[in-house]
């Protein structure tokens, strides 16, 4: 029912800075049921998430892989790591509101977010075309974050443009050969399998030449590069495949068919993408950080001007939520997320570097000093100005990239353009 | 949890979509505007055979116990077509205010026959100079025997020439803002000393300015409890917001539909300018500013029934500022991307534009919701 999920905030008395601490933002009606799920999730994460980790997922400090990989393997042992698969696989069977809750409760404990390449990106493909024998081998590894993927899609002529890829794979005998070079690769620095679209044909329309390839990483002619972005992280990487040899019973699926693949990995599980829970959380520690900070002599929370600008986002995310739930239902329903859903990765990434904007503002001049390492493991320095402070500013300018990544904003509408306005 | 309509809701959405369909083109629209009274009453009996008067009202008072988000979906087709006919002023904010404030005896004698759509009712409340300020009272009622002595004015009254009945707001006790000493009236709208000035408003309703000079009215009308009627008040006002969400998702659907098909066809430059990725881009815009605003408003429109105040004034609030933003950028991308002929009276884009700023500027609009949401964060 509507009724049941509905929005509503806890709040009651007009002392506004005690209000805000107390409240947990935004919350849903939940039914009794819903709620009882809502505090076992809760407390798994209160139970499995360490102060550090939390901190970190927070504050965005670099998590390393064995954050990540402690944490998914504690998801994997409650039998929580893949929500969105179907229960054969291992999945959890829950309700669309469950999933909602389960990622909301996640990130408002500090929970890292869980590393998508494996779990809802390449699964769902080898599920759908993947050999029996892939999926007996891939399936439970990645359940069990045995293995660390990387998404081998972007090149450096290729962009938006992605179908123009040129990395090319010749078939000898049983192996592909393999030639090219990816870029944008997130996280490859971590990773010993790499999903990746190849070139296999030149005859024809280019989106049909391309095809599926499961890539191990750690052998001759892999080449991982960092790239260095603005924030002065290195969280992405360029990828030098030269002679590299693919088994040809690591293909997903037929010779040529990879574009369709890589089309029905983008339809899948996209209301994550919305990253509401995150968004939650972190407008959450705007407020705080807004009480903390002083503006003519009272906290910045109580400038009118301030308070505004938070309740836009608030707003947008409001929004943002309600249509993700909508989504939900209608995924649960058996509709298949539109193309509407890239709506939510539009809104989603909007209001995400909305928040990132709003904390550098709150910030003030502390938005200056940039002390990369202290943003590393084991940094136990005085922090230059007030804790919180410091990895703001790298994290609004590494946020821009959210507008960018899995198909830019732009593309986005491009596709609602084609596939919901007709043009 | 379910965020799709039930079947009785699809059903209801099905028939009122069919009536603005059949029943009002543009051109039908057109000539009702026109009408006495500004709508047609033929249709407002339709509206009570087809049971859409009764939908909100309780089923012991002759209505169908319809819940907030079953008006919202009858409004949202309503908005598809623009309909004029007063269904915000008689049912939203007149029969709804009977139900909240009135007695046993009052609802048993006006809401049958309001669901019947024998009786009509217009909300007499704002006045000149309160602006969004629903406790901005001036107009008085003085106590005099059995009777009160009404003396004010009131401002923007919709639908108030054809009303039988006025529930007029009238400070009992108090200041002009106090919260306290409110309290509502039902005027018949024949009472001697009523001097109303009536006029079309820019989206095709009709409104009056009223003189209220020593009106006497029967302690008996009084509804509800003396001096306590600004909760009423704003318990009706927030709904009749959500409400006028849903008929605002209407309009920019079709708002955005229209303009869409506008740019398929419309050729320059040898080709249809819906060709062009900018205009898509815009259009895109368009339908997902129609998308989020809907998804709110359906989800405040729930939680409106169950919620406390200060609940409800965050969902009502967050609905109405998405609804202002996004009906503002329909309105105003769909006339910049229909051209020339988007400045046409003739052309139906106008006239959404026109019913979408007005559904922002009452009851509060985007400035006034936003602070009044920003309070509570």
């Amino acid at each position: 029912m509507w009724l049941q999920c509905v929005l509503v905030a806890v709040w009651g008395s007009p002392d506004y800075l005690r209000l805000f601490k107390e409240s947990e933002v935004m919350d849903l009606i939940l039914t009794p049921e819903e709620e009882k799920f809502r505090d076992e999730v809760r407390a798994f994460v209160a139970e499995n998430i360490t102060e550090d980790i939390r901190k970190k997922t927070m504050t965005g400090f670099r998590l390393d892989k064995e954050d990540h990989e402690s944490w998914q393997k504690k998801l994997y042992e409650k039998g929580w790591m893949a929500p969105g698969w179907p229960v054969e696989y291992g999945g959890t069977g829950w309700s669309p509101m469950q999933k909602h809750i389960f990622e909301e409760e996640c990130a408002a404990g500090g929970a890292p977010p869980v590393i998508a390449f494996g779990v809802t990106m390449v699964a769902p493909v080898i599920m759908a075309f993947g050999s029996d024998k892939q999926k007996e081998y891939y399936l439970p590894r990645i359940l069990k974050s045995e293995d660390w993927w990387c998404q081998g899609y972007s090149e450096p002529g290729s962009g938006s443009d992605l179908a123009s890829l040129r990395t090319k794979a010749v078939l000898k005998g049983d192996h592909y050969i393999v030639n090219g070079q990816k870029t944008w690769t997130s996280l490859a620095q971590h990773a010993n399998l790499m999903f990746c679209l190849v070139r296999t044909s030149d005859e024809g329309k280019r989106q049909e030449g391309i095809s599926f390839l499961l890539v191990d990483m750690n052998q001759p002619g892999v080449t991982v590069q960092p790239i260095k972005t603005i924030d002065g992280s290195t969280e992405v990487n360029n990828v030098f495949l030269e002679d590299v040899k693919v088994p040809v019973e690591n293909r997903v699926g037929e010779e040529n068919k990879g574009w369709t693949y890589a089309k029905y990995l983008l339809g899948h599980e996209r209301t994550s993408i919305a990253a509401v829970g995150r968004s939650k959380a972190q407008i959450k520690r705007l407020k705080t950080i807004a009480s903390a900070e002083e503006h003519n002599g009272k906290a910045l929370i109580h400038d009118q001007a301030f308070r505004e600008k938070i309740a836009d986002i608030e707003i947008d995310l409001l929004a943002l939520e309600s249509l993700v739930l909508r989504v939900l239902s209608d995924e649960s329903a058996g509709k298949g997320p539109g193309p509407e859903a890239s709506f939510l990765k539009i809104k989603g990434t909007e209001v995400q570097q909305g928040i990132t904007e709003l904390l550098i503002e709150a910030i003030g001049n502390y938005a200056h000093p940039f002390i990369p390492e202290s943003m590393d493991k084991g940094w136990n320095e005085e922090p230059i100005g007030p804790e919180y402070a410091s990895s703001i500013a790298p994290h609004y300018f590494n946020w821009r990239k959210a507008s960018i990544y899995g198909g830019s904003n732009e593309i986005q509408k491009n596709i609602i353009a084609k596939a919901v306005l007709g043009f | 949890m379910s965020f799709t309509f039930t079947e009785d809701q699809k059903l209801l959405s099905e028939s009122a979509d069919r009536f603005v369909l059949d029943d009002y083109n543009f051109e039908t629209r057109r000539k009702i505007i026109g009408q006495d009274g500004g709508f047609d009453r033929d249709n407002w009996k339709k509206f009570a055979e087809l049971g859409w008067l009764a939908l909100p009202i309780p089923e012991e008072y002759g209505g169908l116990g319809g819940s907030t988000v079953d008006t919202a979906v009858l409004l949202e087709s309503f908005g598809r077509g623009l309909v004029v006919e007063p269904y915000q002023s008689c049912i939203v904010l007149g029969a709804e205010l009977l139900q909240f404030a009135g007695n046993v005896e009052q609802k048993s004698q006006y809401l049958p026959s309001i669901a019947e759509g024998k009786t009509l009712l217009s909300f007499a409340h704002i006045e000149p100079t309160s602006r969004f300020n629903l406790c901005h009272i001036r107009t008085r009622a003085i106590k005099q025997g059995d009777c009160f002595i009404i003396d004010g004015e009131k401002a923007i009254v919709h639908n108030a020439e054809t009303a039988d009945y006025f529930i007029l707001s009238a400070r009992t006790e108090g200041d002009t803002n106090d919260e306290e000493g409110i309290t509502l009236f039902l005027v018949p709208s024949s009472s001697s000393g009523i001097k109303m000035r009536s006029y079309p408003t820019i989206d095709g309703l009709r409104a009056s300015e009223i003189c209220f000079n020593s009106v006497k009215v029967d302690q008996q009308h009084v509804l509800g409890e003396l001096n306590q009627a600004a909760e009423y008040i704003q318990k009706v006002v927030d709904r009749a917001c959500v409400l006028l969400c849903a008929e605002a998702a209407g309009a920019m659907d079709t708002a955005v539909k229209l303009t869409v098909d506008y740019i398929k066809n419309r050729e320059q430059f040898g080709q249809a300018i819906g060709s062009f990725q900018v205009l898509q881009h815009r259009a895109v815009e368009m339908l997902g500013a129609k998308d989020f605003s809907r998804a709110l408003t359906y989800r405040a429109a729930g939680a409106i029934d169950q919620s406390n105040a200060s609940e409800r004034t965050r969902a009502v609030s967050a609905a109405k500022v998405e609804m202002g933003r996004s009906g503002k950028l329909i309105g105003q991308e769909g006339i910049q991307l229909h051209g020339g002929m988007g400045m046409t009276d003739d052309m139906p884009i106008g006239h959404f534009f026109k019913r979408l700023t007005m559904i922002d500027a009452i009851f509060g609009n985007v400035d006034f919701h936003k602070k009044r949401f920003a309070q509570i964060i």
